[in-house]
């Protein structure tokens, strides 16, 4: 639960939104991420977007949990 | 992690662990459970020099929750008209008498969420159930809480409540550094709590008990440089707040997260499974939010008590202190195993027992 994944804003409407996350479209909450916008990249923790993150911090924590799925 | 990168990290943390002075063990603590999984996965332990030894404090959000709690939510899911909607996580930890997985079966009503949006939802699809959300989890998980809440009073949505049971992280560190019981020298800071709190709240805790506090990403990388991080500021007899998850984590958090937070909830005296009562780390919803607040609602005492709850032999309560490593309680790999779950430290993915049981010792 402590766990947040990369996303990407696909769709928002006011402060709800669906995320790609790894191939999955999601809704997510994005109340606490004012500033976003689609097609940014956002960690999202239990349905809600906590923060933006850079497309590189993105790619790097994704090519992480590919890794760890290969290991899991 | 490539061989190259864990030879060079090897060589940091060696020398810095030289160089601390003395010769006694040099006990960092974890807090967050996706740490615990990181490092239990990866053989992290193993890595380090004898002198270094990590242990996992009270990080794993289902794992903390009072049985109080617990059994409070499986009251409510045996109520005519209430549906506790929940965490995957939860359903299995067992209460005194039952768990929500039991009481679903004897005809209770329990829905497992991934979001407390999915809570929201079912409270508009099923206007004759009282849609109660176990609201469980730290800052990371609060603001969510806290958002639903608002999203269900702009809506006039009657029939959703909450049973907060979210915590603050910082006074579980200030309790177990004040208790003196279990050896803390430093403290590998969670990532994604950090994400929403800042690295500054750290600052009160490493300066009044001179303990360096460092941020972590949950990458085995991440939890290394963590390490490096704390070891060398301990061998220059520094204390100071440090952050290696920059990318992020800000000093100043997510403002608006912490704004929901504080304006939904206020700070409560809450009970801690292993840590007992600790004054201000609990999330009571504020008083102008009472129709959404399921214990002021259905007239549940609150906090609950925790007398009378048992726990069977669990020693869940002194592996989240740190005071014990999960294979030391007799029940481990024997009686409760992740099939079989006694406490909820096996129960949960994020738990220490759960973790060692997978992952073995290193």
């Amino acid at each position: 639960m402590c766990l947040a994944v990369p996303g990407r804003i696909v769709t928002k409407e006011e402060t709800v939104g669906v995320v790609d996350v790894r191939g999955n479209r999601l809704r997510a909450g994005l109340a606490l991420v004012l500033e976003a916008e689609v097609g940014d990249w956002v960690l999202v923790h239990a349905g809600f977007a906590i923060t933006t993150i850079t497309p590189q911090d993105a790619a790097e924590t994704n090519a992480l949990l590919d890794q760890m799925e290969g290991i899991g | 992690m490539t061989g190259a990168n864990v030879e060079q990290w090897k060589r940091d943390i060696t020398a810095a662990a030289e160089a601390i002075p003395g010769s006694g063990q040099v006990v960092l603590m974890e807090i967050c459970g996706t740490h615990t999984v990181a490092i239990r996965r990866s053989g992290l332990r193993a890595l380090l020099p004898k002198r270094v030894r990590l242990v996992s404090g009270p990080g794993c959000p289902v794992c903390v929750t009072s049985q109080g709690v617990i059994d409070a939510l499986v009251d409510l899911a045996g109520r005519d008209g209430v549906t506790v909607a929940t965490f995957g996580d939860m359903v299995r930890v067992p209460g005194t008498r039952s768990s929500l997985e039991r009481k679903k079966a004897a005809g209770g009503r329990v829905a497992i969420c991934y979001s407390v949006l999915d809570a929201l939802d079912l409270a508009r699809k099923r206007p004759d159930q009282l849609v109660v959300f176990a609201a469980v989890g730290f800052e990371t998980t609060a603001p969510g809480s806290a958002v639903a809440v608002e999203m269900a009073r702009a809506e006039g949505l009657p029939n959703f409540a909450i049973l907060s049971a979210h915590k603050w992280v910082i006074p579980a560190m200030d309790a177990l550094l004040a208790g003196g019981e279990v050896r803390i020298d430093g403290f590998i800071c969670p990532g994604h709590v950090s994400v929403i709190i800042g690295s500054r709240a750290y600052e009160p805790i490493a300066a009044r008990y001179r303990r360096p506090c460092v941020v972590a990403g949950f990458s085995a990388e991440q939890v290394l440089a963590g390490v490096a991080a704390i070891l060398k500021q301990l061998a220059a007899g520094e204390a100071r707040v440090g952050n290696v998850y920059a990318e992020a984590v800000r000093p100043e958090g997510n403002p608006e997260a912490l704004a929901r937070i504080h304006r939904v909830f206020e700070p409560a005296d809450a009970a801690w499974r292993g840590l007992g009562t600790i004054p201000a780390s609990g999330m009571d919803l504020r008083a102008e939010f009472a129709e959404f607040d399921a214990a002021r609602r259905l007239g549940l005492p609150w906090p609950p008590s925790e007398a009378g709850t048992s726990e069977r032999g669990c020693r869940c309560g002194d592996v989240i202190r740190g005071a014990i490593e999960p294979h030391e309680c007799p029940l481990f790999g024997r009686a409760c195993t992740p099939v079989h779950p006694i406490g909820p430290c096996m129960v949960s993915r994020e738990g220490s027992c759960q973790a060692e049981y997978k992952y073995g010792r290193a």
